[in-house]
């Protein structure tokens, strides 16, 4: 405390404890406490160096992180009605798309890419949880559909990094139709005969685990991320009984044969080159050429 | 004995007014008959007036009515040789969802439905129908048969949601509905869904992902239930009838939004009132989609219904 939060009224107080607070600076574990320069954090591609915990990424660094040199192409997105049920809640919530647009800098949850990963074209989106909880609606769905159709007309796998709380409710059954709109796109691809691939990261649950993200030809997730249907809560609350230790984490859904793998973000990359060079029937990219992952501890 | 909602209360009063001067006449009086007369008239008059004008909140309610035809009140009366399967091969069979093979006005088509029960025996059997990824995989089961035999298939629509439960996520819960909607999308066959009552999240879209969409009149449709929209949205289950308003669950406003094709009327006073009636408008509908789809050759039907579902939305 020093004169000015006693003095300043509350709302400037806000502002200025927002602003001066370097809370980008300092990064706390959420497993350990351990603290961790925010530098070096994402120098790790934001897993804590100790535990090995692996913190949520934004939709842009992941696509910097996954493709070769971090150079990639975005997608541009077709535009989707704007809340089209004039919904509010205690807030308005074309007030909550404008805030969330004005916190992350992004249009909505979704960002798509194409480029080159370990040498090899690839279409790749990612679903960011800063961005109103990653979730479903029109925007994030028509930016799925986007991206699977793309890949279908370049002929390139498809992998997304999914990231959500689900539906988003304040569009109603139209965030509920994105779940078949997103299957069709995917049953193209298969047509096509491309790979998809999905990756789940920390969390997925609701109506994009019920869809497009359960439906993948190789299923990976990160360590520990929490997958699920229905939320931990509600489970608790239906049954009323305490939830076993480890209970939808990506450990547990690999044990109950949901995933194929648990991949640490560090080998991310080379996996998914792997794999996806493997689906393509390209050949194996020689141990020599293979870009050294995009920074190091 | 009728069973009324609490927003039935001045229809439930005109009704017992109704039935005591029915127990009062048993012996004389024109005078009471034409009492009677004309209390039933203000009864019809007061039930007619109530049910145009439902609030989304008091469709909902009706929509989950205890006395609504469900699954297999619709089974027993529109379809014959109506044989259900049970399992989905896997792990187990799961009463929440039925389906098997059936003929519908004397053409064989695959059924799929949820059953929520009628009684306490029954509601605990079908799991209040909600299913497990059992009931799902099942569906699909039967969706595979559907596809291969050429059947038609037809999906009734009635479920709270698919149930949350320890088993049910460790068993896949989210992929098996994930699956059952991948399912109803390779059909090459004509498939149609009707909600009959509740159309919960993606319980309801797992089997609801079909050629024609139906609707009953007062069913609801939704993303969540307004309950548990309230409690995420609002952090107040109380704020439900404000959350069933602003989501536009009502068959209504999903025809506005291209969501469902049709809509089914229903008996003055709700389905539960005249289930025979709306059984049988029911049976109409569904024979009016199939109609609409009939002589389509399944990449056609298959691709008709990509391009539906893809369409939709684009256009508010």
């Amino acid at each position: 405390m020093n004169w000015i939060s006693n003095v300043v009224r509350p709302k400037i107080r806000d502002f200025l404890a927002r602003r001066e607070v370097p809370e980008n600076l300092w990064v706390k574990c959420p497993e350990t406490g351990q603290m961790v320069f925010h530098k070096d954090l994402e120098a790790n591609l934001f897993v804590i160096p100790g535990s090995g915990y692996h913190m949520r990424m934004g939709a842009a660094a992941r696509l910097k992180a996954t493709f070769d040199d971090a150079a990639y192409e975005e997608v541009s997105l077709p535009d989707v009605a704007t809340d089209p049920l004039k919904f509010r809640d205690e807030r308005r919530y074309a007030d909550r798309l404008k805030d969330a647009r004005a916190k992350t800098g992004m249009q909505d949850a979704v960002k798509v890419g194409t480029g080159l990963l370990e040498g090899l074209p690839v279409t790749i989106a990612v679903q960011d949880f800063s961005f109103m909880g990653g979730s479903l609606g029109m925007a994030a769905g028509e930016a799925v559909v986007t991206g699977l159709q793309t890949a279908a007309a370049k002929g390139t796998p498809f992998i997304i990094f999914a990231a959500s709380g689900g539906a988003r409710m304040q569009e109603g059954i139209l965030s509920l139709m994105q779940m078949p709109r997103t299957t069709v796109a995917i049953q193209e691809l298969r047509e096509a005969r491309k790979p998809y691939i999905v990756v789940l990261t920390n969390p997925t649950t609701g109506g994009v685990t019920a869809s497009y993200a359960m439906l993948g030809d190789v299923q990976i997730s990160e360590p520990g991320a929490l997958i699920g249907f229905a939320g931990p809560r509600v489970i608790e609350q239906t049954i009323r009984e305490k939830l076993p230790d480890g209970f939808q984490r990506a450990e547990y859904l690999r044990e109950h044969g949901m995933i194929d793998m648990v991949v640490h973000r560090h080998q991310m990359r080379e996996t998914l080159g792997r794999l996806c060079r493997m689906l393509v029937k390209a050949p194996a990219v020689p141990p020599k050429a293979r870009l050294p992952r995009p920074a190091t501890a | 004995m009728r069973s009324y909602l609490d927003f039935e209360k001045p229809v439930a009063e005109l009704e017992a007014k109704v039935e005591e001067l029915r127990a009062l006449s048993t012996g004389d009086g024109v005078a009471i008959a034409e009492d009677v007369q004309r209390l039933e008239t203000k009864a019809r008059e007061a039930l007619v007036q109530l049910y145009s004008n439902l609030t989304p909140w008091q469709k909902t309610l009706v929509a989950r009515h205890p006395l609504r035809p469900h699954f297999s009140d619709y089974a027993k009366s529109l379809f014959t040789d109506f044989t259900p399967l049970a399992g989905d091969r896997k792990f187990g069979e799961d009463e929440a969802i039925i389906g098997g093979f059936a003929r519908f006005r004397g053409e064989a088509v695959c059924v799929i439905g949820h059953e929520k029960g009628s009684n306490t025996e029954s509601r605990i059997r079908h799991n209040f129908g909600m299913a497990r990824p059992e009931g799902y995989r099942k569906a699909v089961r039967i969706m595979e048969l559907a596809d291969r035999f050429q059947l038609p298939v037809v999906a009734l629509v009635d479920t709270a949601g698919a149930y949350p439960g320890i088993g049910a996520e460790e068993r896949g819960q989210a992929e098996a509905i994930a699956r059952s909607i991948d399912a109803c999308l390779a059909l090459t066959v004509p498939n149609v869904a009707m909600i009959i009552g509740e159309g919960g999240s993606g319980g309801a879209i797992a089997t609801a992902t079909a050629n024609k969409v139906l609707m009953l009149e007062h069913a609801v449709y939704s993303v969540i239930s307004p309950e548990g929209a309230a409690s995420i949205l609002w952090r107040d289950t109380a704020k439900a009838q404000e959350a069933a308003t602003n989501m536009k669950i009502t068959a209504q406003d999903l025809l506005r939004f291209g969501i469902v094709d049709t809509i089914i009327k229903e008996p003055t006073g709700g389905a539960h009132r005249d289930a025979k009636a709306a059984i049988a408008a029911a049976g109409d509908a569904i024979a009016d989609a199939m109609a609409s789809l009939a002589g389509m050759d399944g990449i056609t039907v298959r691709k008709a219904r990509r391009e539906k579902f893809l369409a939709i939305g684009r256009t508010l």
